[in-house]
């Protein structure tokens, strides 16, 4: 098994046309994703990467039973093209832009909060399920199918954590870059239960920063419903000084709140395997699963 | 993006709410003008820069370091006042608790007319990001700095989380200045300003609004006598008109050059220069130059695409920095490869003059070739093939362990 996506998922690309899109769109068919439709509004009838292109998400839902949507679609539009799919209750949004205004992601989750519909992202790398499914913009072969989930606010310190577990020994089930936003669709307890439930997965990497109390409200979680995978965690950001954003809009240490320090010790208190080294996340996941 | 305060209670004003009359000035001159202008007796010098804390806060030569004046932020009752307070302010380093020992330069003066103030209290909005919302807060607790009341006094500061499509709604604002014990007049003038407070925040993409104090006038008024705004930056390509707001003379010249290149980059205290691909990744690799006994010099993430050119203007960059005494260049070549990067960092080294060591851990896509490049190159790069080696490389590089 795997969470979210796998060999079944028929997936949509929003925005296919674009630079960005169509060239993600071909990494991802190179990785065997089945890309089924793209949609460009006032481009439908047209054909990009070998499948059709539609005007609208309803259009290509209807004629292709697309399952999820990707987006690369740029911030000034990206929350109505994420809108757009909500209404069209699509099961799975990935939103890959970066950049997105706060006050437009806070109207995208009063429309999530309504639907059956799941958002991960935006402002991340995507997801995989090594040898299945690749939705995103990583690097597909720096993966290995296996046993480990991954869940990280990042993208290139995802892959190296993805990179170690594999130097260990260890594949992955699923690796999902939740996003590096304020506001974000799935949070690291929607991606823990998905893995609690999930009976390929035997341990988990959880991959943090500093900004806000996701962290903690994810360790609080982990007590509370006896999740009893091994999870190793490392928080990005220990070193980074108060009241400047770090590159994420959502990597801010504000009023004394969401420091590395305060994460670290919250995770600790949780049974969690915090490693202070980004470079002892491999080595540390093989010191428990042996 | 911050804003000063006058640029603050400009928008403000724009939307109906109340507040004291007064104008900015940028010399004597013009702040002893708006003095007369004002024709009140006694009027309040604010020193303006973005960071909080400033009447508390001390004003220094820049030159002499000595010592001019205790508060940034002073009641004038005539005009030699006003002259005296300007003159001591305009040109020198304010230091508070927020702007670090280095302070900042106060540029500019906001004059206004003092107010017969009742009572002190406080109003903000920011966004809830665990409830993913935006949320208008109030305190009876004003003038106070709202960190200390949240963490001391939880219970004295009242919240309404606001729903997008609706905005504010008149019970909220009325439940809201009932929490603040108004009465009488003193609630309609609440719920005015606290209607206008969001429509403001919300039409011009805030990410952060705080009133503090809000005060209740000697006529029952309520009126805004302080303004911190900060913008949303993924909001500003819809406001063109407060990205003139912007003051470069805020910035560190460093990170206003970087922004230029499209870089991220954030200016720190320490020697170990550091160039990465991702935030995330970024904020890592300082955190492993301090496991190894470093400082990081810097914060700076070249984006995806690493090729010679983003290396040569992060070479620019770091070493515009005299600290810095090594650097560490950690990439993870995802789509672009390795062998591509090492390619960028060796024609940077040749247009930039590098006299620093490099360390350069490469890894992903064609790392090994990556190497090959770098050993083969006419320059004396340190090649790491791990990210633990590298830092300690590069620690020892700058010098050692601190």
């Amino acid at each position: 098994m795997s969470i979210l996506i796998d060999q079944h998922t028929r997936l949509l690309i929003q925005g296919i046309t674009g630079t960005e899109g169509s060239f993600h769109g071909q990494q991802m068919q190179e990785y065997g994703t089945n890309v089924v439709a793209g949609v460009t509004p006032g481009k439908g009838g047209q054909q990009a990467l070998g499948v059709p292109v539609y005007n609208s998400v309803q259009e290509a839902v209807e004629s292709t039973e697309a399952n999820a949507t990707v987006v690369f679609v740029p911030p000034a539009f990206a929350a109505g093209a994420v809108i757009e799919a909500i209404e069209a209750e699509i099961g799975l949004i990935i939103c890959i832009t970066e950049g997105i205004p706060t006050k437009d992601m806070v109207m995208v989750n009063a429309a999530l909060e309504k639907s059956e519909t799941r958002m991960v992202g935006p402002n991340c790398p995507g997801l995989i399920s090594p040898g299945k499914c690749k939705i995103g913009i990583m690097p597909g072969f720096i993966h290995k199918p296996g046993s480990i989930g991954v869940i990280s606010r990042s993208g290139t310190l995802t892959y190296e954590a993805v990179h170690q577990l594999c130097q260990a020994g260890f594949g992955q089930s699923t690796s999902l870059g939740i996003g590096g936003d304020p506001i974000i669709g799935t949070t690291f307890i929607d991606a823990l239960k998905l893995f609690a439930n999930d009976d390929e997965t035997n341990g988990v990497v959880l991959i943090g920063e500093i900004g806000g109390t996701a962290e903690e409200e994810a360790a609080d979680w982990v007590v509370l419903n006896n999740f009893d995978k091994p999870i190793v965690a490392f928080i990005a950001g220990a070193t980074a000084p108060p009241g400047r954003r770090m590159g994420h809009a959502g990597a801010i240490i504000a009023g004394g709140k969401g420091t590395a320090e305060d994460k670290k010790s919250a995770l600790t208190a949780a049974g969690i395997h915090v490693v202070d080294s980004p470079a002892g996340i491999g080595s540390t996941m093989k010191e428990i699963i042996s | 993006m911050k804003i000063h305060e006058y640029q603050a209670k400009e928008l403000f004003a724009r939307y109906g709410v109340a507040i004291p009359e007064g104008k900015a000035a940028d010399s004597v001159e013009s702040a002893l003008d708006t003095y007369g202008k004002l024709g009140s007796e006694t009027v309040v010098v604010k020193s303006q820069i973005h960071a909080g804390g400033r009447g508390k806060g001390n004003l220094y030569c820049p030159d002499s370091g000595e010592k001019l004046l205790e508060g940034g932020v002073h009641l004038a009752r005539s005009k030699e006042e006003v002259e005296k307070f300007a003159q001591t302010m305009l040109g020198h380093i304010l230091i508070t608790h927020q702007t670090g020992p280095e302070g900042k330069e106060v540029q500019q003066l906001l004059i206004e007319s003092a107010v017969d103030i009742k009572r002190e209290m406080y109003a903000g909005i920011v966004l809830d990001r665990a409830q993913r919302k935006f949320v208008f807060m109030v305190s009876t607790e004003g003038g106070m700095d709202i960190e200390t009341v949240a963490s001391k006094t939880p219970e004295k500061i009242v919240k309404q989380w606001i729903d997008p499509e609706q905005g504010l709604t008149p019970n909220q604002a009325e439940s809201l200045a009932e929490a603040l014990n108004l009465t009488g007049d003193q609630i309609g003038s609440a719920v005015a300003i606290f209607s206008a407070l969001w429509t403001a925040f919300s039409e011009n993409d805030c990410s952060l609004m705080e009133v503090n104090p809000l005060v209740v006038t000697g006529s029952d008024k309520v009126m805004a006598l302080d303004a911190k705004i900060n913008i949303d930056d993924n909001g500003l390509f819809r406001h063109p008109e407060l990205k003139e707001l912007n003051d470069p003379s805020e910035e560190d010249p460093a990170e206003a050059e970087a922004s230029k290149y499209h870089l991220n980059y954030i200016k720190l205290d320490g020697n170990v220069g550091c160039m990465v691909n991702g935030a995330g990744l970024a904020m890592g690799t300082m955190d492993i130059i301090k496991l190894y006994g470093g400082e990081p010099a810097n914060f700076l993430d070249v984006g995806g695409v690493a090729n010679a050119e983003t290396v040569a203007n992060g070479f620019k960059i770091i070493l515009s920095d005299p600290n810095v005494q090594s650097i560490l260049i950690n990439i993870f070549g995802g789509i672009v490869r390795c062998d591509r990067v090492a390619q960028g960092v060796i024609e940077a080294m040749e247009t930039e003059k590098v006299e620093v060591p490099v360390v350069v851990r490469l890894e992903g896509t064609n790392s090994k070739e990556a190497s090959q490049l770098l050993s083969d190159a006419n320059f004396d790069f340190i090649v790491a093939d791990s990210l633990g080696y590298a830092a300690e490389k590069a620690v020892s590089a700058a010098g050692g362990a601190s």
